[in-house]
């Protein structure tokens, strides 16, 4: 995380005013002077990266986040159904078409919930999840790119879920809702690549529980696929006793 | 790190942010750490005291939720005991994924047994010929027949958990819950799978019809459960769980109502991409898997 993004002023600018705002010619002169070495001692100036994106705080935020993962699918999945690699057998595309559908529907109901206006652009728009790093040429390929985002929004789920509180509990059911699918998602790949690997001990503990990951440890995975923009979210609670696991493993 | 600072952030979260520097709430907030729990376990009545205190008005305390699903764990861990020694396992990668599966449900049992006891509460109980335990005569004779009460009981589980989170909200013990109820959505796609079915529910299901995916039934006042191993608090429920084919969020239509172009998906796929709530009563219900309970 960005030391800038502690800074009050920053935090409350809404996330369009502060894309706007990288753009500006005057925050580029004032990172410019950061980078010059201006006194460490006079009121911090927000560097401004123009590839920094801080997700808005709270529940908002958190929508943002179950977007990000939803929208990281959607394109896998939809480049695997319209190019699907030779040796993919019609049964599996099939299922990626359904796993296709799933997420869009839930990429749409994400952004819904972010602005029912849906007039709202959540991101830049050069703004993309990027697949070149996967080898969606082959059925492994395919498979191992699934894997490793399917398990990282079934662990992802049971992190924030806990945030949305009685005020925002509509949003929660959905999220809940949506959560379980993530990981019948995850399951399915999982056999399809090792049969009967759908819960091994890679992903659930020795009591039982599904090991969840924080956003910091998902946005690190997902990073390299969002180049040049940096996304980082802000950690409402750092202390292990409190923080019901969003910044920190829970226990 | 300026201290004001962090209340301000944590109270963008967590409105209820003040009341976790009361004691109360910040011992009620650290109960998911098992390292804490021990601990706990020491002061039992003060904690369950904590409890009552916590959630006075409502009609049913964590300590309920938790044997709730304990009262579903414990059914299905019998489940998989009698399908493991009923010897219709075909092959050795079915018997691996049902032995894998059964040795979850055990540990989501002891699991709970001691977040419960820890708790200050009495948790219910279950062995293969007392208290809480699959029917034997529900028991089928058949490989296919077991398979197919196996979906049912992870299905239910999904929805069940679904059913009571937010009677677990503001508590580290609602994450504990979902990830317990994540791994129960993992057995239920490999159990379809296994079944020839597609891993999440969908209108093709061969079971679609079962009341395991439909709606249920209402009622307006909280109660007891008793069972052969224990009782638990149910809260009332004026309104039925939407039904496994509800296209509907709130009331918003998912086909139209949240893309600005014609949806891309079909009424079937934007159904399949939720898996629905199910409210206790429901799911206790004879139809369902009160109807398993010995």
């Amino acid at each position: 995380m960005s030391d800038h993004s502690h800074l009050p002023a920053w935090r409350e600018q809404s996330l369009g005013r502060r894309l706007f705002l990288q753009v500006s010619a005057a925050s580029a002169a004032s990172a410019a002077l950061v980078v010059a070495g201006c006194d460490t001692s006079s009121t911090p100036t927000p560097t401004v990266d123009t590839n920094q994106i801080l997700l808005p705080q709270g529940n908002q935020g958190m929508l943002y986040y179950a977007y990000l993962l939803s929208l990281a699918k959607s394109t896998t999945y939809q480049k695997v159904v319209d190019s699907p690699p030779g040796d993919l057998p019609a049964a599996e595309r099939a299922i990626f078409a359904d796993m296709r559908d799933h997420e869009v529907v839930h990429r749409e109901t994400l952004k819904y919930l972010i602005d029912p206006t849906r007039a709202k652009a959540l991101f830049p728009s050069d703004f993309a999840f990027i697949l070149t790093r996967f080898t969606l040429t082959s059925r492994a390929g395919v498979l191992a790119a699934a894997l490793q985002l399917e398990d990282l929004a079934a662990a992802a789920y049971p992190v924030i879920v806990p945030f949305f509180t009685t005020s925002n509990s509509y949003a929660r059911t959905l999220l809940l809702k949506m959560s379980t699918v993530q990981a019948r998602h995850a399951a399915t790949v999982r056999d399809l690549l090792t049969p009967g690997s759908f819960a091994d001990s890679t992903v659930v503990n020795s009591t039982g529980q599904l090991i969840t990951k924080t956003p910091t440890e998902v946005l690190a995975a997902l990073a390299p696929f969002l180049a040049p923009y940096v996304l980082s979210i802000t950690c409402p609670d750092t202390n292990p006793s409190t923080d019901p696991g969003l910044c920190t493993a829970n226990g | 790190m300026n201290f004001f600072q962090i209340i301000d952030q944590l109270a963008a979260v967590d409105p209820d942010v003040l009341d976790r520097f009361d004691s109360r709430r910040a011992v009620f907030s650290s109960l998911g750490s098992v390292a804490k729990r021990s601990a706990l376990a020491a002061t039992p009545l003060f904690l369950g005291a904590l409890f009552q205190k916590a959630y006075a008005g409502t009609t049913s305390t964590p300590v309920d939720v938790l044997n709730y699903a304990l009262t579903l764990e414990l059914l299905e861990a019998d489940f998989y005991r009698l399908f493991l020694a009923a010897g219709t396992l075909p092959n050795a990668t079915a018997t691996a994924a049902i032995t894998q599966i059964k040795k979850h449900e055990d540990a989501h049992v002891a699991l709970l047994t001691r977040t419960i006891q820890a708790a200050g509460g009495t948790p219910v109980t279950g062995t293969a010929t007392t208290g809480i335990r699959f029917k034997p005569s529900a028991f089928p004779s058949t490989y296919a027949g077991q398979l197919r009460v196996a979906q049912l009981l992870e299905d239910t589980g999904v929805r069940a958990y679904k059913g009571r989170a937010a009677e677990l909200v503001g508590t580290t013990l609602l994450t504990t819950a979902l990830q317990i109820h994540s791994v129960e959505a993992r057995h239920a796609a490999h159990i379809r799978l296994m079944r020839g079915q597609l891993p999440w529910v969908n209108s093709a299901d061969d079971l679609a019809t079962d009341p395991t995916y439909t709606s249920g039934v209402t009622g307006t006042t909280s109660t007891q459960v008793t069972t052969a191993g224990g009782a638990f608090g149910i809260p009332a429920y004026s309104t039925a769980s939407p039904a496994e084919s509800s296209t509907v969020i709130g009331t918003v239509p998912l086909t139209t109502g949240i893309t600005t172009a014609p949806a891309v998906y079909s009424a079937a796929d934007a159904a399949a991409a939720f898996d629905q709530v199910l409210q206790p009563a429901e799911v206790v219900d004879a139809s369902r898997a009160g109807g398993l309970l010995a």
